[in-house]
């Protein structure tokens, strides 16, 4: 007779459990951690700024040296620049990104335009900045305008709706573009009618995403196309224009007897603008992934 | 020793995918109107060989060939690509329901090759299902997603998509690795039934599929043909010895 094969040293159940509480207590503080301070801040705007959040203070011109009125013409402006960048950035950058993911293939050239492009996805704001003044303000003699701005904040969120683009598109799954390919579809063909459809919400979220990082972002109007103190609303992107987010700025640092109300309401409304673009994603998302084909 | 009209004729076909040769020299050919079955073990060259004959090869990166396809007579590379698809379809070892309506699975090459008429598509769609033994199943939900279908149905599914653009040749890789034996007993008696309208190349790893279909057995090993019969010759006995043992299950 053999004797049975030894069974393994099994450690306590009890330490087996409390290690698996440690663990899982850390990864929840460290949730805590992320969570609380963004939190902390919305409040905390909210709490302060709400007081002089009212209609007229939405939609009227700032008065007496902005510290009264309204900021009607930075929400416009916002999303006037918002609007132009989009209209650069998310057809160049979709193409872009379709075209690294289906047609580029895996050359060495390939592979060193794709490290470019999420490397540029890290320079700082204020790098765009000077691009843009120097490229589209002075170059293309753009002038300080809604357009140039609104050009620096396309370049600026292009790198990451390419890049974001393309792993989209890479999620569908390969073998149903050989599918496609054996019953005689062109590469054109299956991208457009089987590829694009099932990328379609993850192309949406990055290019949403990059949306509310546009309107949020100071730096790359500063020098391009926002105005300081200019109590009309644009009506070309010839113009310049106020915007929220070079406002906040004005008013926390350049303006003399502001009240406090007004620079949280200001902020509070840029964190509304911003959170209102992210909710759109996340609808939009939730409705396409509804019809999730696979 | 093998008769009849060469539909698909491969001529010293070698197929290497880098440095690394697949299918050295391969002069083989599919008679019309019958079933050409392909067999071997893994690694023999089959599905390269398929992938050559509808030139899905070329869209492998690193994929390269030597020799001769030749479809009634013409170099496929004389072909327009996305027309000889639609001559020669191709059916996969692994179901793919594509992502959108069983209809729209079916109608798909049909529209792409630009039919629009809903009434063409419609009895286009019913034959083409009709023909891969799935209608009675699903005409009632042709509106259901293609992919909520079963592994078995999906398997039709393809086999009805593939049918969709009137191929002359069907292509089958291995198509009963997926699905049950009763689903792969309908598909074979629908082959059987097709042959009268098309050529079909099976390439298989089950020897009795091959027994009970195909009118022509091509043996390939290591890429090389090692022997091509008519089927029930081969079985019955060999030429070759090593033919002999892959039949008997010695190997492979």
């Amino acid at each position: 007779m053999e004797s049975a094969a030894p069974s393994l040293p099994l450690e306590p159940l009890e330490a087996r459990h409390r290690r698996e509480s440690v663990v899982q207590l850390g990864l929840a503080a460290a949730t805590a951690l992320a969570a609380l301070p963004a939190l902390a801040i919305v409040f905390y705007i909210a709490y302060k700024g709400s007081p002089a959040l009212t209609l007229h203070f939405l939609t009227e011109m700032p008065t007496a040296g902005m510290t009264q009125g309204g900021i009607l013409p930075a929400i416009v402006g916002t999303l006037w620049l918002v609007g132009v960048s989009l209209l650069f950035s998310v057809p160049v950058g979709v193409l872009a990104g379709m075209y690294l993911s289906e047609y580029a293939g895996n050359s060495r050239l390939a592979r060193l335009v794709d490290m470019a492009i999420v490397n540029l996805a890290g320079v700082p704001s204020i790098v765009h900045a000077l691009f843009g003044l120097g490229a589209f303000v002075l170059f293309l003699d753009f002038g300080t305008s809604i357009l140039s701005g609104g050009l620096t904040l396309g370049v600026m969120t292009l790198p990451v709706i390419i890049t974001s683009t393309k792993a989209a598109l890479q999620s569908v799954p390969h073998n149903f573009r050989v599918a496609c390919w054996n019953l005689g579809a062109t590469r054109w063909q299956t991208i457009w009618h089987v590829v694009l459809p099932n990328a379609l919400p993850g192309i949406l979220t990055g290019v949403i995403l990059q949306v509310s990082r546009a309107a949020g972002e100071t730096a790359p109007v500063l020098f391009t196309g926002a105005a300081f103190y200019l109590p009309i609303l644009p009506t070309s992107v010839w113009n310049q224009t106020m915007a929220l987010s070079m406002h906040v700025y004005a008013l926390v640092t350049q303006v003399p007897k502001v009240s406090e109300a007004t620079k949280y309401a200001t902020a509070l409304v840029l964190l509304i603008v911003v959170l209102c673009f992210n909710s759109v994603a996340i609808v939009l998302r939730t409705y396409l992934r509804r019809n999730r084909r696979w | 020793m093998v008769s009849g009209d060469k539909h698909v004729e491969l001529d010293r076909l070698c197929i290497h995918y880098g440095d690394r040769q697949v299918l050295g020299g391969v002069t083989l050919f599919a008679p019309r109107n019958g079933i050409l079955g392909v067999i071997g073990p893994a690694g023999s060259g089959k599905t390269s060989m398929l992938a050559c004959v509808n030139r899905t090869l070329e869209l492998t990166p690193g994929a390269r060939h030597t020799g001769t396809v030749r479809l009634d007579g013409v170099d496929v590379h004389a072909l327009d690509a996305s027309n000889l698809r639609r001559r020669v379809a191709m059916v996969l070892p692994l179901p793919v329901g594509l992502p959108m309506s069983v209809y729209d699975n079916v109608a798909f090459a049909p529209r792409m090759a630009g039919i629009r008429s809903r009434e063409e598509l419609d009895v286009r769609v019913e034959r083409c299902l009709t023909q891969a033994a799935l209608w009675d199943e699903v005409k009632d939900r042709l509106d259901m997603l293609g992919t909520r279908l079963s592994g078995g149905q999906q398997q039709r599914l393809t086999l009805a998509r593939a049918l969709s653009t009137d191929p002359e040749v069907l292509c089958l890789d291995e198509f009963s690795i997926a699905i049950d034996p009763v689903t792969t007993m309908r598909i074979e008696a629908v082959l059987v039934e097709l042959k009268a309208r098309m050529t079909i190349i099976l390439v298989t790893n089950l020897l009795q599929q091959a027994r009970r279909i195909a009118d022509v057995t091509a043996f390939l090993l290591r890429g090389e043909l090692v022997e091509v019969g008519e089927t029930a010759a081969l079985f019955a006995g060999a030429a070759d010895p090593r033919t002999r043992d892959y039949l008997e299950g010695r190997f492979g």
